[in-house]
């Protein structure tokens, strides 16, 4: 069974400590929103999780039947989307999905990369530019790249952003899906988003609670 | 969805042809080393007039010019990557060591294109030619791998500072400064028209250069790169 622990988690940019001692678990199954005012280190969080950032003080561990992960077991199985992630703007959306994929030791097929994008509903789009795309059709195309992982680990920071209302159903049935089977983490303020998580944790001095 | 997985060498390619395809489309790199190299030998050709230099110092020319106009471009391969937010997903995405061959393999291609280029233009304006071919072709061999080799575990480097530009050829220079004494050495023997024994020494310090400096940067791509 694969778990995430989260132990005193401290993180500080110089002097300025965005959080310190955030300690939680989750295992398979479980989901995990976090929220909390704007710079109160949603998104750090995150980071530290994926470990994109390292932390200042405390640990994150990722184990699996008790024995512990390194950072190449586990990014395998680990998926994120974000605002501040970026895709190939000089590719198309089909040769940014069939990067990420062969990179990862993969190797999908066309039809594979269609359904994928019909799912997250860019059908018929496998072959523009990445640069002529909306900023909602980018962030649906990040969780079509999130999803050729099919990801143990789902961490998803700001999941409904600049998505309209089909946009917001289709993500919000990914994650209801995925949440049955993986460890799900989101960062928002969305209070819609909220039934997403089993437990919320509110950064910016509120502690954490289930819910 | 139903998947199969590929080997190491595929997820290399990957890297590489992800990189030459971006390369295609924006000519980022290819510009800038290209130019570079086509507008310093008209400079050096136009000042040098009549006077004809020794063979050893158009040796020397030809990997000043070979040298300045590959620290135009090869930082680029991670300097885009982080500037254009694409490297954290990158990071998720695969193993340190298919990240560094892809990139170095890119960036050899890349100075193999800039060889092809440099050597006709260098032919041309100095009127001289190696009298020794195969002892050249050894010579640049070795020292684009070496090259290729070190410049991109430096931009891996650098690509996290602030100050990219002058940093990456401020610190390639003496990481460099013994392949590029052994490639000068090659090049001068090869113009005069030498023969093996004479380049049995730059060429051994070249090719332990390549092992070790290769080596050293697979070791230490992991730690640069995930910083």
């Amino acid at each position: 069974m694969l778990k995430l622990d989260v132990n005193n988690l401290g993180k500080r940019f110089g002097a300025r400590a965005v959080f310190e001692d955030i300690s939680f678990s989750l295992e398979c199954g479980q989901s995990l929103a976090v929220t909390g005012p704007n710079g109160s280190g949603k998104s750090t969080l995150l980071r530290l999780i994926t470990g994109l950032l390292v932390p200042s003080s405390g640990k994150v561990n990722f184990t699996e039947n008790k024995k512990k992960l390194d950072f190449d077991q586990y990014r395998k199985r680990l998926a994120i989307v974000a605002p501040y992630l970026s895709l190939y703007s000089s590719l198309t959306a089909a040769e940014n999905l069939k990067f990420f994929a062969e990179v990862d030791g993969r190797r999908v097929e066309r039809n594979d990369i269609d359904n994928l994008l019909a799912e997250v509903g860019l059908d018929g789009r496998a072959d523009d530019f990445v640069s002529a795309y909306s900023s909602g059709m980018l962030q649906r195309l990040k969780y079509a790249v999130a999803l050729l992982k099919n990801p143990d680990i789902l961490i998803v920071d700001e999941p409904t952003v600049n998505l309209d209302e089909n946009g917001k159903g289709i993500v919000r049935d990914i994650i209801s899906a995925r949440r049955k089977n993986a460890i799900v983490i989101i960062a928002t303020n969305e209070k819609e988003d909220y039934p997403l998580a089993d437990n919320i944790c509110q950064l910016g001095g509120q502690g954490m609670g289930g819910r | 969805m139903p998947t199969t997985s590929v080997n190491w060498a595929v997820r290399v390619w990957a890297v590489v042809r992800k990189d030459l395809t971006t390369e295609f489309r924006t000519r980022y790199a290819f510009n800038a080393v290209v130019m570079f190299a086509v507008v310093t030998l008209t400079m050096i050709s136009l000042s040098l007039g009549l006077n004809e230099p020794s063979k050893p110092v158009l040796a020397s020319l030809f990997w000043v010019v070979f040298f300045f106009a590959a620290m135009s471009g090869l930082a680029q391969v991670f300097v885009r990557e982080e500037e254009a937010g694409t490297a954290p997903i990158l990071k998720l995405s695969s193993s340190g060591s298919v990240i560094f061959f892809g990139k170095m393999l890119f960036n050899l291609l890349l100075l193999t294109i800039l060889a092809v280029v440099i050597i006709p233009l260098f032919i041309v304006f100095f009127e001289t030619a190696p009298a020794n071919w195969p002892l050249f072709l050894v010579g640049l061999l070795s020292a684009l791998i070496g090259l290729a080799g070190s410049t991109t575990i430096i931009a891996a480097i650098i690509s996290k500072a602030t100050v990219k530009g002058a940093l990456f050829t401020v610190l390639s220079f003496p990481a460099l400064m013994p392949l590029l004494v052994a490639a000068v050495e090659i090049t001068s023997v090869s113009f005069v028209g030498g023969g093996f024994e004479e380049i049995l020494a730059p060429l051994q310090l070249l090719v332990a250069f390549d092992v070790v400096m290769i080596t050293l940067s697979v070791m230490l791509f992991d730690f640069v790169w995930r910083l």
